[in-house]
C-alpha cells in the first residue's frame, strides 16, 4: 500500500506564461522523465507562443543531480536557438556548492537571486538595443 | 633465596609503599604543601595546599594498592586528573615551561623518599632499596600523568581556538544594498575556504545581494589550491545569481598567479576594494558623486 503511495506518476510541472516570459517553478525532487518532459514542453511553448524569456525558479529544489543540471543547461541552449533567454533563479547555497564541487559550473547559464531579479534581468535585455526580438 | 622470603613476609614493595603512604599521609602532605608546586598554586591558605596534597597521596596509595605503578591510566589517577590539570595550567600561566613543571613534580619525590627511609629503620637495606625504587617509579608515573594532562589541556585549547578562528576570520559585510564583501585575512586552506563559501552564499541569500566582493588583500600567498578555492566560490555565487568580484590582488601575487599559469579569466577582478565597490555600484545604477562647490554640503556658498 505504501509502495503504491510512493509510486504515483511523476507530477506535471506547470509552465505559466506571463506576458513575454515563461515561468517554470520546480518543486521538490524531480524525476528524470519529468525533467525531459519539461524540456520538450518548454521548447514547444516557446515555438508556439513566441515568448522572449524563460525563468526557471528552482528555489524549492533541494537536490540537483548532474542529470538535472545538464537538463537545465540544455533547456537554456534550446531556448536560445528559439530566440528566448533562460534565467535560472533562486538556487540554494547548498545546491550551488554541490554543483561546483561536481565541476558543473554551467557556464552558459544565466542566473538570478530570485524570480523578481530574473524578470528584471529579462526586461533589461529586451529594452536594450539588439536584444532579443528587438527587430519585431 | 633470602630476598624472596623477605618479599613473602612483607608483601611486594609497591604494596609496602601503598601502606606507607597511608600511614604517613599527614606528614607527606605537610611537606608537599611547602613544595613550590603546591605552594604556588594554592595561595589562599596552607590548609588548601595540604588538602590538595592529601588527595594526591590518596590517589597514589590507591594506585600502589592496585600494583599498577607503571600505568598512567590507573583508576586511582582519574580522580586527581582534574586537580593536576588545574595545577599544571596554573604553573603554565605563571610562565613555566612544561619541563619546569615536570621538575617541580619531581621535587615532590625526595621528601617522600626520605620519609620512607626513615619509616623503615629495622628493614634490611635490600628491602629499603626496593621500596624506595617502587616509590620512585610511582612518582615518575605521577609526573607522566601531570605532563599527559597538561598536553591534553593544550590540545583541547588548540582545537577550541581553531574553531574560533574559523568563526571569527570570515565576516561577511554588507557594503551597500545588494553588495556584500568578505575581507579574507590569513592563509586559506580547504576547511576555511569551505566556511567562507558557505557563509558568503548564505549572506547572498539573506541580503539579496547581487554583488559579492572577495577581498584578498590580507591573504599572504596564493597557490594553485587557493586559486581553485576562489574560482569555486566565484562559480557558486554565480550559480546563485550573484556576481563575484575579486579585489586586492597584490602585484607579487598577480605575478605568482601568472607564473603558475592559472587561468582566472572567468573571474572579474579589481585592484582594490574601493574599485570593486565602485564597479558594483555602477552596475546597480547608483554612483558616488563628490559634492560640488555649490552643493548641499553647507547649504550656502
Amino acid at each position: 500500500m505504501t509502495d503504491d503511495f510512493y509510486r504515483v506518476p511523476p507530477p506535471h510541472v506547470p509552465v505559466l506564461r506571463l506576458g513575454d516570459v515563461l515561468l517554470v517553478t520546480l518543486q521538490g525532487d524531480l524525476h528524470d522523465s519529468t525533467a525531459q518532459q519539461l524540456q520538450q514542453e518548454i521548447g514547444e511553448t516557446i515555438a508556439s507562443s513566441g515568448v522572449t524569456g524563460v525563468v526557471i525558479d528552482i528555489s524549492g529544489v533541494e537536490i540537483v543531480d548532474s542529470f538535472l543540471a545538464r537538463t537545465l543547461a540544455e533547456i537554456a541552449a534550446n531556448s536560445s536557438l528559439l530566440a528566448a533567454r533562460t534565467v535560472v533563479a533562486g538556487m540554494r547555497p547548498a545546491v550551488a556548492i554541490t554543483l561546483v564541487e561536481l565541476g558543473l559550473t554551467l557556464p552558459g547559464l544565466r542566473t538570478a537571486l530570485n524570480t523578481e531579479a530574473a524578470m528584471d534581468l529579462l526586461a533589461a535585455d529586451t529594452h536594450r538595443p539588439g536584444g532579443p526580438r528587438e527587430h519585431r | 633465596m633470602p630476598e624472596h622470603e623477605t618479599a613473602e613476609q612483607h608483601g611486594s614493595p609497591i604494596r609496602e609503599v601503598g601502606e606507607f603512604l597511608r600511614r604517613r599521609r599527614e606528614q607527606i602532605a605537610q611537606r608537599w604543601a611547602d613544595e613550590p608546586l603546591f605552594r604556588a598554586v594554592f595561595t589562599i591558605s596552607r590548609d588548601e595546599a595540604v588538602d590538595a596534597a592529601r588527595t594526591v597521596i590518596d590517589a597514589l596509595a590507591q594506585v600502589a594498592d592496585a600494583e599498577r605503578a607503571n600505568d598512567t591510566d590507573a583508576a586511582g589517577f582519574t580522580v586527581v586528573r582534574e586537580q593536576l590539570a588545574r595545577m599544571g595550567a596554573a604553573r603554565s600561566r605563571a610562565g613555566f615551561s612544561t619541563a619546569q613543571v615536570s621538575n617541580e613534580v619531581d621535587a615532590l619525590r625526595p621528601p617522600a623518599v626520605n620519609l620512607l627511609i626513615a619509616d623503615l629503620p629495622d628493614a634490611s637495606p635490600d628491602e629499603v632499596r626496593e621500596c624506595a625504587t617502587a616509590l620512585t617509579v610511582l612518582m615518575g608515573t605521577l609526573r607522566l600523568v601531570v605532563l599527559d594532562t597538561a598536553l591534553n589541556e593544550n590540545q583541547a585549547l588548540i582545537e577550541r581556538q581553531q574553531l574560533q578562528l574559523l568563526e571569527v576570520a570570515t565576516p561577511v559585510i554588507k557594503l551597500w544594498d545588494g553588495i556584500v564583501a568578505v575581507p579574507l585575512i590569513g592563509t586559506l586552506d580547504s576547511a576555511r575556504s569551505q566556511v567562507v563559501m558557505e557563509t558568503l552564499l548564505q549572506a547572498i541569500v539573506e541580503q539579496h545581494a547581487r554583488f559579492a566582493i572577495l577581498d584578498i588583500t590580507g591573504v599572504p600567498t596564493v597557490d594553485s589550491l587557493v586559486a581553485q578555492h576562489l574560482m569555486k566560490t566565484v562559480a557558486a555565487a554565480r550559480l546563485m545569481g550573484a556576481e563575484c568580484v575579486v579585489s586586492g590582488i597584490r602585484p607579487a601575487i598577480a605575478q605568482t598567479i601568472v607564473h603558475l599559469g592559472l587561468d582566472l579569466g572567468t573571474v572579474l577582478t579589481r585592484a582594490s576594494l574601493a574599485d570593486a565597490l565602485a564597479y558594483a555600484l555602477h552596475e546597480l545604477g547608483s554612483g558616488i558623486i563628490a559634492p560640488t562647490n555649490g552643493g548641499t554640503v553647507r547649504g550656502d556658498r
